[in-house]
């Protein structure tokens, strides 16, 4: 039997079907428009259409417009085409008049009440140290926890806005001059040709009017890795205000949540309704509020995105308390690679706010040699302080 | 230019000039010819993206017209220009013969005043180029902006002169290999295909196509070894270019095999590992495992 998907007779022709293909990879995050499902049309009749693998070769181009996308784009073509012999009874979905997968109300969020592992000040109690001794001692845990929490239950939307505003004054403070281009401008250090011949047409030729240009101010681009593991979800809920708030603020930030996983989270923050956006991310942080390995996490970002996205013009901001379950030698070698691009990096530890805090967890000595700015922040108002010590940076 | 019907006449044709595509990729570039759209290509350093556009070039009998991408890079340096010094002189000239300033001006902004960069010859050539924009994610995003209209349109605006529309649409292969993301908008404009480390097989079809002459024992140990290599941490991974420059090393150096001599494969190794670390973590003794495993 043939492993190809079979169709319902009620479907118009090959068209339909490709466009809805399209729609099966528009539902699972793929950006294309109709624009690309006639193109996706031209590119069949271009070739040998009978042929499953030279159709998925053909529409790959087509389909996909970055890395991550032709990664994922070989299982949705399998899951829409070759569907082992399966009848799909209709290529076009229908319009979708209700129960849009973004926006969710927290009344169906499920399985919440059990992830309780991670409040408050208690770790989680992967092996009851916490529970047992009174000294509150916190420690990290290797266990992940399963279970889904809501991040809106930690982010009220008022605070996304104070955020917003804080985190516009903190991009001003980064501000830097170091772009290459030139832009016309009253004071500038060189002649700006074009407009001086411009104008000196008015004069008969005689270049009266000596116009100037200059090197515009660049921001830096603010790159933000968030720590959600348990011991951090106490403090999550100010960080992840903040980093909404920056991503609105600045159309170049990045963001990043890690547990025992890194996830990247600046596409899903993009969303135009800040709190529909930390609902979907709470879909992605799978595992929040579970254990961490910060080292882990740091070397796969120095070692994947940090490539794309980290240069000599960005300020990397790390997160997190620096409890972490990995040896402390991995969290100073990532961090040394990280550095190598070039960028600064600043840790926020929201433990240094307490009184007579000392790094003493491996994984911060290891850490701190690495850093360009250690600091604490526990509240926004903490964070708006952080102004004066970034310009300095 | 012959029509080229299908892509495995593509492929072969790529193949005569010594470029040896994986379906993946030859597929791409056969929906780019025929239907008009840029390539856009990404991928690690030194697999072969920009050798696309040569062999393109070269199998098309055309011109290869290439524009480097850098920081910094603008319209002016990218697109087209005008001859400043010519204008001024010309605006001299003319106050002295004592043409009105709307005959001036009607000069000075004329095709003779103006300074074609690549972007702009590509579009007024008399046979359809090749149009290769190298490392487009070096430019900066500004810059983005200027290649929209190029690709989608194949016209350049020049606010004095008019809309310059090209007569043979050059086909436009673009290439990154991610020091930046790349705005949405450039990417809907063009195809896209991810170029990866070839595999073995494809890996050995090339050295061969390239050193005809290397025993086919050695020539299976270095693909071996160069494949394993990737495998190792390091912190630049040997393209093709540096396979290739091994093999040459090796054959210079008179080795026939790469688990007799160590201390040579070593210092052949130069060829492959580009940075200090990668050669400090890459002992002799790491050297000869890989070699093990790969015979």
């Amino acid at each position: 039997m043939s492993r190809v998907t079979k169709f319902a007779a009620q479907d118009a022709g090959p068209a339909a079907r490709v466009a809805g293909f399209m729609a099966h990879l528009r539902a699972n995050g793929l950006r294309l428009g109709a624009a690309e499902t006639s193109v996706a049309l031209h590119a069949l009749t271009a070739m040998n259409a009978y042929s499953p693998d030279e159709c998925r070769n053909a529409l790959r181009p087509i389909c996909t417009g970055c890395k991550e996308d032709v990664d994922q784009y070989d299982d949705l073509f399998d899951a829409y085409w070759m569907d082992m012999g399966r009848v799909r009874t209709r290529a076009v979905p229908k319009l979708q008049t209700k129960g849009n997968n973004d926006v969710h109300s927290s009344r169906d969020a499920s399985g919440e009440a059990g992830g309780s592992a991670g409040n408050a000040t208690t770790p989680d109690g992967g092996d009851g140290e916490a529970e047992s001794d009174g000294e509150g001692k916190l420690i990290a845990t290797e266990v992940r926890n399963l279970s889904r929490k809501d991040l809106r239950d930690l982010v009220r939307s008022e605070e996304i806005a104070e955020a917003e505003r804080v985190a516009r004054k903190l991009g001003e403070a980064l501000r830097d001059c170091r772009s290459r281009r030139r832009i016309a401008a009253t004071k500038g250090d060189r002649l700006h040709f074009r407009k001086i011949m411009r104008r000196s047409l008015a004069t008969g030729g005689e270049p009266l009017q000596l116009l100037k240009k200059r090197r515009p101010d660049r921001t830096r681009n603010i790159v933000t890795l968030c720590d959600v593991s348990g011991s951090m979800s106490v403090y999550a809920q100010v960080f992840l205000a903040f980093i909404a708030g920056l991503m609105r603020a600045d159309q170049k930030a990045d963001a990043y949540l890690f547990h025992t996983r890194l996830v990247r989270i600046t596409e899903t923050l993009r969303d135009k309704d800040a709190m529909r956006a930390i609902g979907r991310m709470s879909l992605m942080a799978d595992g929040f509020g579970g254990g961490s390995k910060i080292g882990a996490c740091l070397d796969r970002f120095a070692t994947t995105y940090a490539k794309r996205f980290v240069d000599g013009r960005s300020v990397v901001v790390i997160m997190s308390d620096g409890y972490d379950t990995d040896q402390p030698h991995v969290i100073s070698d990532a961090l040394q690679k990280l550095g190598k691009r070039g960028c600064r990096i600043i840790w926020m530890n929201p433990l240094k706010g307490w009184r007579d805090f000392a790094p003493v967890t491996a994984g911060m000595k290891a850490a701190l040699p690495h850093l360009d700015l250690f600091t604490s922040a526990n509240t926004l108002s903490d964070l708006a302080a952080l102004e004066g010590e970034l310009t300095r940076l | 230019m012959e029509r080229i019907l299908t892509f495995h006449d593509l492929q072969s044709g790529m193949a005569d000039l010594g470029y040896m595509a994986s379906d993946d990729l030859a597929v791409s570039i056969h929906l780019a010819l025929t239907l008009g759209r840029p390539l856009l290509l990404e991928g690690a350093a030194g697999v072969g993206k920009t050798e696309v556009a040569r062999v393109l070039a070269e199998m098309h009998d055309t011109e290869l017209v290439r524009l480097q991408c850098y920081e910094g890079l603008d319209a002016a340096q990218a697109i087209y220009e005008w001859n400043y010094q010519k204008q001024l002189l010309s605006i001299r000239a003319s106050a002295e013969e004592g043409t009105t300033g709307q005959a001036a001006e009607e000069r000075i902004f004329s095709r003779d005043y103006l300074l074609e960069r690549p972007l702009l010859a590509a579009i007024t050539k008399d046979k359809a180029p090749i149009l290769l924009i190298d490392e487009v994610d070096r430019a900066d995003e500004e810059f983005e902006a200027y290649l929209l209209e190029i690709l989608s349109e194949f016209q350049i605006t020049i606010p004095e002169l008019g809309t310059v529309k090209a007569q043979h649409p050059p086909i436009v292969i673009l290439t990154c290999n991610g020091t930046r993301d790349l705005s949405d908008a450039l990417r809907r404009r063009c195809l896209y295909s991810y170029v990866n480390y070839p595999d073995p097989q494809m890996e050995l079809a090339i050295l061969n196509a390239r050193h005809p002459d290397l025993n086919a024992h050695l020539a299976k140990q270095i693909i071996g070894f160069v494949q394993n290599l990737r495998e190792e941490e390091l912190e630049k991974v040997p393209g093709i270019a540096e396979m290739l420059d091994f093999a040459a090393a090796l054959s210079g150096l008179g080795i026939a095999d790469l688990s007799k001599d160590p201390e040579q494969v070593q210092r052949a190794l130069i060829a492959l590992l580009k940075t200090q670390s990668d050669q400090a973590a890459i002992t002799t003794e790491v050297t000869q495992r890989i070699a093990g495993k790969a015979a």
